[in-house]
């Protein structure tokens, strides 16, 4: 019995990885269409690095993900705290707004914001990308901070107010120091939605600003390419570096 | 609870709500909006009321998306349930060594990129690909079998993209599980089998409830997986949207094709937590 349950989990285990591991393999492989192993080569990384295209599209990714996880995590943070701290007006509006934006599709997140920029007049580029991502980010920041929230005693703030300390100050000194491994860890969360986001993205950027996973997309709807294989690699390394970053900070939180 | 204090929180305050509600409500009841309007020439809509792009979603070409789509996000998230509940159940049970590695071996595909992960797929399941190679070798068949660009191809890509999603709930609500009630059952005289049916199915329901959840409506939505792995010959609900919005031009349908997804996932959300309050379910972790 115990055999057979171990037998399972390993077929369900390899589902999972099996395509993975051969997309890595495959991305150092020399042979061009071939599926079969011809040696090991670098040629997809190196023909990948000279790519200016993709360079400059990777770049602009990375910039969008650094920026847009930077302003959500901020932005979550502020509200988390607000939320602990007092009753705010139009909570109740606030709550529904944010669990209908956990809750409803991409797609439909996606097409929203569409309208609402071709409304108002905003160019397709890097802003509307970057509003785009920061608020398909902040209920998923939200709740990772929200959740450190929990075990904070607010009779610190009372007792930093009584002393002296401005509002402002108690964001400052207290506040963001006490929250940084949540904060942290929302941060590396809308990281990675952000860099692998295909749907909301779809809708809201232009020729002006491309980013990778559409690129990707539009390069391999037609096949395998050995350099998407390289650039694919490269982005699961990022991913599996930044998990196991946010798993160490979530274990020396539970330390503290 | 204070009531809000200070120009410094006042400011915060008035910036986040402004921007949930210009940036979520606003967009989201625009759309609303606009699939009660009517279809514009010059503009993309004309502010004449109708209720015709619902009743258009009944033409026999949607309504076939419609009931495609259904009937494959079904699919796939049965599939996912089965797979991912022995999986999940071995794993809850499990010494925690072996339970941590396990969960760390779900997240990593959790966390990765589904457009990735599709696209993974491509080299396993095409004509001379890996799987075919390896049935040939083991003399199950004779010529390679056509997956991809079929829908076996899509179901199978999205069974794979949304596994993960259906094991974790399922493993926080057995987890969740107190072995004593096991125990109370099987002391009882309930067989193996019996004590899965009546206690063991019943207690996590709301973990199998939740794996339905977050596979059913990514599954009408992700229209990548289609357009890489079906050769977009299978029509998906998301893909419909897109196509209504970026080719026809026709945002009321389109919206109200949305409204009708969106909908329909807030019906299911708020009929789950209504069972679950009714059956008093112990508190599950991490499964939104």
């Amino acid at each position: 019995m115990k055999g057979l349950r171990l037998v399972y989990m390993g077929s369900v285990l390899c589902f999972l990885y099996i395509p993975i591991f051969i997309l890595v393999l495959f991305s150092f492989n020399k042979a061009t269409f071939s599926t079969d192993w011809e040696g090991f080569s670098l040629q997809w990384y190196t023909k990948l690095f000279q790519n200016q295209d993709l360079l400059e599209v990777t770049l602009n990714s990375l910039w969008l993900a650094i920026s847009s996880a930077s302003l959500s995590t901020v932005f979550s943070a502020v509200l988390a705290i607000l939320f602990f701290r007092f009753r705010l007006p139009a909570q109740s509006f606030l709550k529904g707004t944010l669990y209908s934006l956990l809750m409803a599709p991409d797609l439909v997140l996606g097409i929203s914001l569409l309208i609402l920029f071709l409304a108002i007049g905003l160019d397709l580029g890097y802003l509307s990308l970057l509003i785009a991502h920061i608020t398909f980010c902040i209920p998923f920041c939200f709740l990772t901070i929200a959740a450190r929230m929990q075990s904070f005693d607010p009779s610190i703030l009372e007792a930093a107010l009584d002393l002296g300390a401005s509002q402002f100050q108690t964001y400052t000194r207290i506040l963001f120091p006490i929250l940084k491994p949540a904060l942290l860890s929302a941060w590396m969360l809308a990281f990675t939605l952000s860099m692998d986001d295909v749907i909301v993205s779809f809708f809201v950027s232009g020729p002006s600003y491309e980013v990778l996973p559409l690129k990707i997309y539009s390069m391999v709807r037609f096949g395998v390419k050995p350099e998407v294989n390289a650039l694919c690699s490269l982005l699961l390394l990022m991913t599996l570096v930044l998990l196991f970053l946010s798993h160490r900070l979530i274990n020396s939180k539970e330390v503290r | 609870m204070k009531r809000l204090e200070g120009k410094f929180n006042s400011f915060l305050y008035a910036v986040c709500a402004l921007w949930l509600f210009g940036f979520v409500a606003l967009p989201f009841l625009a759309v609303l909006a606009i699939s009660f309007l009517s279809r514009g020439y010059s503009d993309f809509v004309e502010p004449v009321f109708t209720i015709q792009n619902y009743l258009q979603i009944f033409d026999f070409v949607y309504l076939k998306v419609f009931l495609s789509s259904t009937y494959l996000a079904l699919l796939t998230s049965l599939l996912c349930i089965l797979v991912a509940y022995p999986f999940a159940y071995f794993l809850a049970r499990s010494n925690e060594r072996a339970q941590a590695i396990g969960l760390a071996l779900v997240m990593i595909p959790f966390w990765t990129s589904s457009l990735i992960r599709s696209y993974a797929l491509i080299a396993i399941l095409k004509t001379n690909g890996f799987l075919n190679q390896l049935l040939i070798k083991l003399g199950l068949i004779d010529s390679p079998l056509s997956i991809l660009y079929t829908d076996w191809a899509v179901m199978i890509g999205m069974v794979y993209t949304l596994l993960p999603f259906a094991i974790l709930p399922i493993f926080s609500s057995v987890q969740g599980l107190s072995k004593n009630l096991l125990e109370a059952s099987q002391d009882l005289g309930a067989t193996a089998f019996q004590s899965f049916q009546r206690v063991i199915l019943p207690l996590t329901s709301p973990g199998v409830m939740g794996a339905f959840l977050l596979t059913f409506f990514p599954a009408l939505g992700l229209f990548f997986i289609p357009d890489l792995l079906g050769g977009a010959k299978t029509l998906v609900l998301g893909a419909a949207i897109r196509d209504q919005f970026l080719m026809n031009r026709n945002w009321p349908l389109g919206s109200a094709l949305s409204v009708l997804l969106t909908l329909g996932m807030f019906l299911l959300l708020a009929f789950n937590s209504w069972v679950k309050k009714r059956v008093q379910a112990p508190e599950e972790e991490g499964a939104f």
